[in-house]
């Protein structure tokens, strides 16, 4: 390591990485710590949202040149894919996985990986092959803060994240409704009989999931491009990101986002992994993570009752 | 003799002592209650002592060995079989093949030296290993009269046969004892009777049961030793006499008197 | 036409291999692998670099095909087998896109994208087996798939076989009747992931060159769409849902409609497939399994 304003660079491109992957990472938890299941297709949804929020900008921008209007649009297509992108999350759950919840194990994953691959065929099919990218709503020239060079986008990126994240936090900690989410992933049964709609409880936890992969999906377009198979190794990368964290635990899903953006920069700049083989690096971590403390960093060894 | 015992055998999770330091034994060729109110660590003492969960602390001896922390399937090939407060079948699969499965351990790869022929003989030549497993499972199904239902899946079976199945799986392991969570629980009263005859049947076999029960008529009438729990502790063991008229189980059950 | 249709059966072949360890890994054991696609590259690129740099035959190949591809299945399914839930997909999944990844990348072995060319043809007993006269190459496939089918359906009667769907259906059960979880749950996965490392190895003498863009996640899915279309957990049925799979993907060819379906179409399809499966047939179209233990010797009872 050169010096100190180089690590800092580092760790604040680690930081951006890992505050998206933290988006996503998001979606995969909740749904798993309510139905105890992957859901495969998360990936492919955070591609549809970066899609829509790519049109929507487009078609609202026009031809507008950069300035307060591109900035305000770009939060309103996010807005936009946000709502869309969550009701495609519901109907998904209504009509893939829901008439499964009673059968084997097996038959929810498999639904759902038929599920990422009609999207990612059909966003193919329908909008190209082609990789597109969004287009900077801002002027994106860096800026340097004591030998640290910063790009607007990496400030969007982690006021965005982070701003959601603490948004679900409040809302999953002292709404009604986050705490008839709570207890829904504890007991589902009990849930029920306390009166609570599990249904409503479930497509709810679709909808905030699909809507962060969303909004995560818009900041990845930014910097990327968006392509219809974005959503493989990003939805790979998020998950393990849930993992490391503590699959089922929200907070978990933040830390092992922002451990692993930090992980891949750090790996790639400092360790000098090749660059081609990056994505090795969140796979040696999930690998790693499962032998030596498989319930994550903050996650609990859950036991089945015997 | 003492078939089973445990030392002091304790059980946290984070602050809560599920199971704390309870001395339990089984005598051989006994049957042995474990009753105590709800949550009073009954199944949590079973899974320590077959392998599914394992110790904060306290030994485990079986046979006067020791088998603290082992896993579940070192501990069944021990000759410790058991079955489950909520029926774990093999639901898929066939009423013979669930009774099939308890032979597993008993064909092929066993020996240490010849594990590797062993295994060849049971792929290329398993026909004959196939008929005598069969059989065995055929003479547990007829123990308890289960015949017409060999060839239906597990999961089809009514409710009482399930728990009936669950027993035949276990015993065709052959095992020295038997764990039964919960054997009656969801039966009728006829039910339940016969299957009061059934333990007894099992025992004088020579195998040794360990039952946990609520229904305490089965308890008093059939158990030659009764061992109470309460709030993780052991709080009284002896004969279903003094069982019965022991203040501190009485306590236990309806609570003090002022 | 014919021909075509006989390159349709022999990819069929070679599939229902890799669809016949899928069975073995999803249909009986219950897990959930999504990387038949790596072992299969393995397998192919296993045999494409000891024939064209070392001049061995594909006999000689085909067990270190094998041997590699269950080799790397342990690696993977040791860490992640032992646990509960469904790592495996995952992990999988993401080791899939690696070996395609290494495949690409590490030219000096591998050819990088432009893969392995001119990997010579099979020989049995000084007889070329040459894949442009199909047939005989067909034969080969057909006997290997003879072969591993009677394996493996035996494999699935034994007492691993039986070992395997306990597991599927109560892993706790399962080891308190004394079967070691982990360890049926590793081998399953590399005997799984061995044939498909063979079917690997025919793929290679069979297109006689190797790129690292024919093993794609597609592949993958394809055999899970084989598996889940004929029924999990038996092999004849998942056979015939690897032939009918690969006539869905030659559809747009065979019917010389390839200029109207676009080429997204099957793949679509093959997600429709394992969704609406699931929800209306999840034993598949043929189902139940073909063999079941004691109804031959309860019809032989009742013969007497």
């Amino acid at each position: 390591m050169g010096s100190l304003s180089e690590f800092f660079q580092h760790f604040v491109n680690g930081l951006t990485l890992g505050g998206v992957y933290a988006l996503i990472a998001l979606g995969y938890t909740m749904v798993y710590g309510i139905l105890k299941f992957i859901n495969f297709a998360h990936g492919d949804v955070l591609m549809v949202g970066a899609y829509i929020g790519l049109f929507v900008f487009d078609a609202l921008r026009g031809s507008a040149p950069l300035g307060a209007w591109t900035f305000i649009a770009f939060f309103l297509a996010m807005l936009i894919s946000m709502v869309l992108t969550a009701a495609l999350g519901v109907v998904i759950e209504r009509v893939a996985y829901k008439p499964l919840r009673k059968a084997s194990r097996l038959a929810p994953l498999l639904s759902a990986i038929g599920v990422s691959f009609i999207l990612s065929n059909s966003a193919a099919w329908a909008w190209g092959t082609q990789s597109r990218k969004l287009n900077y709503p801002f002027d994106n020239t860096p800026f340097e803060i004591g030998g640290v060079v910063i790009t607007p986008h990496q400030v969007l990126v982690l006021v965005v994240s982070i701003l959601m994240m603490v948004a679900l936090k409040v809302f999953v900690d002292r709404s009604r409704m986050g705490k008839a989410m709570r207890a829904t992933s504890l007991d589902q049964d009990t849930a029920r009989l306390m009166g609570i709609n599990v249904n409503v409880v479930i497509s709810l936890t679709f909808a905030i999931g699909s809507a962060l992969a969303a909004a995560g999906g818009m900041l990845i377009a930014l910097d990327f491009k968006a392509y219809p198979t974005m959503g493989m190794m990003l939805g790979l990368k998020a998950f393990v990101a849930a993992v490391v964290g503590g699959i089922g635990n929200i907070g978990g899903a933040m830390l092992g986002g922002i451990t692993l953006g930090l992980l891949e920069t750090f790996g790639v700049a400092v360790f000098g992994i090749p660059q081609a083989m990056k994505d090795t690096i969140s796979f040696a971590v999930l690998i790693i993570v499962l032998l030596v403390r498989p319930q994550g960093l903050l996650g609990k060894v859950v036991r089945e009752k015997v | 003799m003492k078939l089973l015992q445990t030392e002091k055998l304790t059980r946290a999770y984070g602050g809560v002592m599920a199971v704390n330091e309870v001395d339990f034994s089984a005598q051989e060729g006994l049957i042995t209650g474990l009753i105590g109110p709800n949550g009073a660590g009954k199944t949590t003492l079973f899974n320590n002592m077959t392998g599914l969960d394992i110790p904060t602390e306290g030994k485990v001896f079986f046979d006067e060995k020791e088998i603290t922390g082992f896993p579940s399937h070192k501990i069944a090939r021990l000759g410790i079989a058991r079955t489950f407060q909520n029926i774990r079948l093999f639901k898929e699969m066939s009423v013979i093949e669930n009774v099939m499965i308890g032979r597993h351990f008993m064909t092929g790869e066993s020996p240490h030296k010849k594990r590797l022929t062993n295994m060849f003989k049971s792929y290329f030549f398993m026909e004959s290993e196939e008929a005598l497993m069969l059989e065995n499972a055929h003479k547990w199904l007829n123990f308890f009269d289960m015949d017409e239902f060999a060839n239906e899946d597990a999961k089809n079976l009514p409710y009482g046969r399930q728990r009936e199945l669950e027993i035949a799986r276990a015993l065709a392991s052959n095992p020295k004892i038997l764990f039964l969570d919960e054997p009656a629980a969801g039966m009728n009263p006829q039910e339940t009777e016969h299957l009061m005859d059934t333990i007894r049947k099992i025992r004088d076999t020579g195998v040794t049961v360990v039952l946990i029960e609520h229904d305490m008529k089965l308890v008093m009438s059939i158990c030659d030793n009764i061992t109470v729990l309460n709030y993780g502790q052991k709080i009284a063991q002896g004969t279903p006499k003094e069982i019965k008229n022991n203040p501190l189980v009485i306590e236990a059950y309806l609570g003090k008197e002022e | 036409m014919v021909n075509f249709f006989l390159l349709i059966l022999i990819y069929s072949g070679i599939y229902a291999l890799m669809a016949i360890g899928q069975n073995l890994i999803t249909g009986y054991t219950g897990m959930l692998s999504l990387c038949q696609a790596g072992f299969f590259a393995i397998g192919s690129y296993v045999t494409a670099i000891l024939a064209t740099s070392l001049g061995w035959s594909l006999w000689a190949t085909l067990p270190v095909a094998a041997l590699l591809s269950a080799m790397f299945g342990v690696l993977i399914g040791l860490p992640t087998l032992r646990l509960k839930g469904d790592y495996l997909a995952i992990a999988t999944l993401g080791f899939g896109e690696i070996v395609r990844n290494v495949l690409n990348n590490w030219d000096s072995l591998t050819g990088g994208p432009m893969g392995i060319q001119r990997i010579p043809m099979a020989t049995i007993f000084s007889f070329t087996i040459n894949p442009y006269k199909k047939w005989a190459f067909l034969a080969l496939v057909i006997l290997i798939v003879v072969i591993s089918y009677y394996l493996f359906e035996r494999l699935g009667r034994s007492r691993m076989g039986r070992a395997l769907q306990a597991i599927r259906d109560d892993e706790i059960a399962a080891a308190s009747m004394g079967i070691n979880v982990t360890k049926y749950k590793v081998w399953a996965f590399a005997i799984g992931a061995s044939v498909a490392g063979i079917a690997g190895s025919l793929q290679s003498v069979f297109s006689l060159s190797v790129t690292p863009n024919s093993y794609t996640f597609m592949v993958s899915i394809m055999v899970l769409c084989m598996v889940v279309l004929g029924g999990m957990g038996n092999f004849a049925a998942v056979i015939l849902g690897a032939f009918i799979i690969q006539l869905i993907s030659y559809f747009p060819q065979l019917t010389g409609l390839s200029s109207v379906i676009p080429p997204q179409f099957k793949q679509i399809l093959f997600g429709l497939i394992l969704v609406v499966m699931m929800i209306w047939r999840p034993q598949g179209i043929i189902g139940v399994r073909s063999y079941r233990v004691g109804q031959k010797k309860s019809k032989a009872k009742g013969a007497k």
